[in-house]
């Protein structure tokens, strides 16, 4: 574990003046806790603590998870350190008009990958360097060039089975689940006041944590992020039962960028696929 | 769903059970033109009359398989005929990243359908509902659910 001291005292310097500006009531950002695996998202709502934040090679958390939360928006204009991952979801929530663009001041952080080794998300990613931040603290960092076979390299390992391999391997994977939901929760794009897994009329989704159950809620769970999830794997990184979400979110991401040459979050006034249509649109496999 | 009762006279033969959700200004009439030009098909089809093909959600569809469907398959009006403008491209959209996502996790693809059918064509109805029956004949009980149902599969 490696602490980013420069970026670490530039993002304090930043914070430090964003909350002396009255309009600025918190600042969501990261700290540390002794030799923890990870660092922890940290509020700070006084000038005189940004020292608790830090910026390190442990910051897996994707903090635009707390923009949707009630309790954060009603403390007022609120701050947010930035990866480049973590933009993209703020870009979807931005373009879903679940914050506006005036309400958050997005304090960007060019970042070279989270952990050692890296995961697959941070070794494939294309925003090293988060664009259209307000403030950017740290130097620009270099960007490699990824094509989209290594992007997908998760969901090919399956697209490579056969059709009774892979219900073999997601049934096997599936009925791990316990159903804590902690893919939702942790899933910044999941901020439904509601979810489907709530309602009981009618109830949709088994909510006990048998397969057949368990299969209705990762489809779910995964159409209903299809063109929207921007791939920080939070989901996967919160699943206790180690089951491979990453790559059934990647699959659908694959679709998204084939079939309508679509990556979700790049910007924040794009339009998803599935909120429009083209007339052109492929009638393969429909009789 | 209730369980289909099955005829004394053939109980060694297995009927398939497929659940159409046809869109009411379309599909449903073409069904209804079907009947009334007395053009037979199979009864192993279940009608659920939905307003229109956007209105279909995927989870209709695991539902009907969760209640033992063999087949599901989701008709409405074709590209350019909805009653509601653009519901049938939107579900187009939808219902095909949908099978994809069955696939990907291993459901048969070949258990979900969708098709256009209008309301002036009874014929192409029935013979598709007749094509649909004989196919899932062939491809037998949907057991990657039926498993689960029963609990052999999974816990």
């Amino acid at each position: 574990m490696s602490t980013n001291s420069t970026v670490t005292e530039s993002l304090q310097r930043a914070a430090s003046e964003l909350l002396s500006d009255v309009n600025i009531a918190v600042i969501i950002g990261y700290g540390r806790n002794g030799e923890s695996p990870f660092s922890h998202p940290e509020f700070v709502r006084k000038p005189e603590d940004v020292e608790r934040l830090v910026f390190d090679d442990r910051c897996f958390g994707n903090l635009a998870v707390y923009l949707s939360k009630d309790a954060i928006r009603r403390m007022g204009k609120i701050g947010i350190v930035v990866k480049g991952c973590d933009l993209r979801a703020v870009n979807v929530l931005l373009r879903e008009h679940v914050v506006k663009r005036e309400d958050i001041v997005l304090i960007g952080v060019p970042c070279t990958g989270q952990g050692d080794p890296l995961p697959h998300k941070c070794s494939v990613c294309e925003q090293r360097n988060p664009q259209g931040c307000d403030i950017v603290v740290g130097d620009p960092v270099e960007q490699p060039q990824i094509n989209a076979e290594q992007k997908y390299s998760d969901a090919a390992d399956i697209d490579a089975k056969s059709i009774e391999e892979r219900w073999e391997f997601w049934s096997g994977q599936l009925s791990k689940c316990i159903r804590c939901y902690a893919c939702r929760n942790v899933c910044p794009l999941c901020y439904c006041k509601r979810c489907i897994i709530d309602k009981t009329i009618p109830q949709w989704i088994e909510t006990s944590a048998h397969l057949r159950g368990n299969v209705a809620w990762n489809v779910a769970r995964a159409f209903h992020l299809t063109g929207r999830c921007v791939g920080c794997g939070e989901c996967e990184r919160a699943c206790p039962m180690d089951i491979p979400l990453s790559a059934i979110n990647q699959k659908m991401a694959q679709l998204m960028e084939e079939w309508f040459d679509f990556q979700s979050g790049l910007s924040s006034d794009e339009k998803a696929p599935f909120t429009t249509f083209s007339m052109d649109d492929s009638d393969t496999g429909i009789l | 769903m209730t369980q289909q009762t099955s005829d004394s006279s053939e109980q060694s033969e297995w009927q398939p059970r497929i659940v159409a959700f046809l869109c009411n200004w379309c599909s449903y009439a073409g069904a209804d033109l079907a009947g009334m030009s007395r053009f037979a098909y199979p009864a192993a089809i279940k009608i659920v009359r939905v307003p229109c093909s956007g209105r279909v959600d995927p989870m209709f569809v695991i539902k009907s398989f969760e209640q033992g469907a063999d087949l599901v398959l989701v008709s409405g009006c074709h590209p350019g005929d909805c009653h509601y403008t653009s519901g049938n491209y939107h579900a187009r959209r939808k219902l095909l990243a949908f099978r994809e996502l069955l696939t990907f996790l291993g459901i048969d693809p070949r258990r979900f359908k969708i098709s256009w059918v209008s309301a002036a064509e009874g014929a192409k109805w029935s013979s598709l509902v007749k094509e649909l029956t004989a196919e899932v004949k062939e491809l037998g009980p949907f057991e990657t659910y039926s498993k689960i149902l029963t609990g052999e599969n999974g816990r």
